[in-house]
């Protein structure tokens, strides 16, 4: 049998300090939420753990799933960790093509059968086995193949987790989650368009160190990242509080760094770790660019009305029919006052 | 769709079609109803003049009932004006309103608001216990009193729970709140709640009529 090296011999190799190690096994527990006591049991596990499979599978998607966590600004221990999977099948990042990939897929699957996870982006178009294929497989059935022997699925970003952009109205490939589809295997939504890299990682080291799935909220998405509103953690929500808004992009309010709502950001109503865990290796996120929140990590994001509008902003339908109903209004009233009309004179004449 | 989508949609259209249909409805009722004869020689013209006259001079208690009504005028005052201030001033319902007809204007600071929001509740709940307390008032009051006072209590409520949270998601503790306000536009043309409307068209007839019969204004 092939020896299959350990996280931790392959972190070492690749010339991962102890010290880097156990500081990335802290930030992790940090982010998890975890106690402080939890990190050896991290470290342990991580070091020992043998190289899990993972089968990455993109469908409906546009890759930015992918670069945003391979584009790293530096190599990180995050991305090390990545190296220390064993990323069997990504059609991006593989080297192999055409039948030789397909084959590194069975094998990976017969191999590892029922301990491989399945990472999928992209949502599964239902309307036409046509409209999306790879190796002339339609998605639905790649996805229900590859699922079958799977220990785990997580869906990243925001297509896999919710049917995402492909999946927005008027919806014409008829694009759908993979919860949608997978219902007998445990899933984690990671959605996000595209979704923190460290957030990956973290759930990919949680279910190494624990061997199982973190605790998730009603969408699916891990607690410990999802949990909060961008409102809630933003480093403008004093502003929010004092009144204290950008009007315009260009405006006194907005280079001030003043408080983006009015500009229609979707931070009150977005569950995401954007605020604190941060993009590009913890420099930044959008609304810290002075761009409000998309709410990209919600279902349906792109159907929620506009980006630039306000949350507040309610929908009174159209002014046709408010016409209409005011005219009805009109009606209603003449009918009344005909009918107070009758009985005052009744009331006149009894009088 | 979810509950947030659900309550600003479907659900706030639906309320704002039955305000305006419902409001133009009694406005009109009224307004086109008869003029009561005259049985005796009219003393005054009863003009706009006299309209506008006692729509300022009732603002104000009248000599004899002042000490009378000075805790539930205080209260009633303080919870009016409460009433537009959560309601004008609050900026996420600035950004509401705009969004609607295209006008802004400067909001005050959230916690201010938030103190205003209590105070605005506190004199709610000290005018329903008098009512519950006084014989009198108890004995005139009916479904219209006590309904029209939840449906104006619960968007206050709801809407200062938003920032609490108390465990429970924004963007529910939202829909709640603007389910609540559907409820009060719904229920705002029907019941006593018309005064918002109704107020200066009814005491203009009132001074209207007084005059012509000649009463003190």
């Amino acid at each position: 049998m092939k020896y299959t090296p350990t996280v931790g011999e392959i972190l070492q190799a690749k010339g991962v300090s102890r010290r880097g190690f156990l500081k990335y096994c802290a930030t992790t527990a940090s982010l998890l939420a975890l106690p402080p006591s939890m990190i050896p049991r991290i470290a342990a596990a991580l070091e020992n753990a043998r190289r899990p499979s993972v089968i990455w599978l993109s469908f409906q998607e546009c890759t930015g799933c992918t670069e945003s966590l391979t584009r790293s600004a530096s190599p990180t221990v995050e991305g090390l960790i990545f190296d220390a999977i064993s990323l069997d099948y990504h059609h991006t990042l593989q080297a192999a093509s055409g039948e030789q990939a397909e084959a590194a897929r069975h094998a990976a699957m017969e191999e590892n059968d029922g301990g491989y996870l399945v990472l999928v982006d992209g949502s599964i178009p239902m309307g036409n086995p046509g409209f999306s294929t790879i190796a002339g497989v339609s998605n639905h059935d790649m996805l229900m193949e590859t699922v079958a022997g799977a220990a785990a699925v997580v869906s990243i970003g925001s297509c896999a987790a919710f049917g995402g952009i492909p999946g927005a109205n008027p919806n014409p490939t008829g694009a759908v989650a993979v919860s949608d589809l997978v219902k007998d295997k445990p899933i984690i939504n990671v959605p996000g368009c595209p979704p923190i890299p460290m957030v990956m990682t973290a759930v990919l080291t949680q279910f190494l160190t624990f061997g199982q799935l973190p605790e998730v909220d009603k969408l699916g998405r891990p607690l410990a990242f999802f949990g909060k509103t961008i409102h809630d953690r933003c480093y403008r929500r004093p502003f929010y509080e004092q009144g204290k808004f950008a009007e315009s992009f260009d405006d006194e309010g907005a280079k001030a760094g003043w408080c983006l709502y009015k500009l229609g950001c979707k931070g009150p109503t977005t569950y995401n770790a954007c605020a604190t865990v941060k993009w590009n290796s913890g420099t930044s996120f959008p609304i810290e660019s002075g761009h409000p929140c998309l709410g990209c990590s919600e279902p349906n994001f792109w159907d929620k009305g506009g980006f630039y509008q306000p949350i507040s902003t309610g929908h009174f339908g159209s002014g046709a029919k408010l016409a209409g109903a005011a005219a009805a209004g009109v009606a209603l009233g003449v009918a009344a006052a005909a009918a107070g009309r009758r009985r005052q004179a009744k009331f006149t004449k009894e009088a | 769709m979810d509950l947030l989508e659900l309550a600003r949609g479907p659900v706030l259209q639906a309320a704002a079609y039955i305000l305006v249909g419902g409001t133009i409805w009694r406005i009109v009722g009224i307004l086109l109803l008869k003029e009561k004869p005259d049985y005796s020689e009219p003393r005054a013209s009863g003009g706009l003049g006299a309209a506008l006259k006692v729509i300022w001079t009732r603002a104000f208690t009248a000599e004899p009932f002042k000490s009378a009504t000075l805790y539930p005028k205080m209260m009633a005052y303080v919870m009016h004006i409460g009433l537009f201030a959560t309601i004008f001033l609050f900026t996420p319902h600035i950004v509401f309103f705009e969004g609607w007809t295209g006008f802004d204007w400067p909001g005050l600071p959230n916690n201010v608001i938030f103190f205003i929001g209590v105070a605005t509740i506190v004199s709610g709940v000290a005018l329903i216990v008098r009512r519950l307390t006084s014989p009198v008032l108890k004995l005139i009051s009916n479904f219209d009193d006590y309904f029209s006072w939840l449906v104006t209590m619960l968007p206050l409520v709801t809407g200062l729970l938003i920032p609490v949270r108390m465990g429970i998601r924004y963007e529910t503790l939202l829909a709640v709140h603007i389910l609540s306000v559907a409820l009060l536009l719904i229920w705002l043309p029907f019941g006593k709640l018309g005064h918002t409307f109704l107020v200066f068209i009814t005491r203009g007839t009132t001074g209207m009529v007084f005059e012509r019969r000649g009463a003190k204004t």
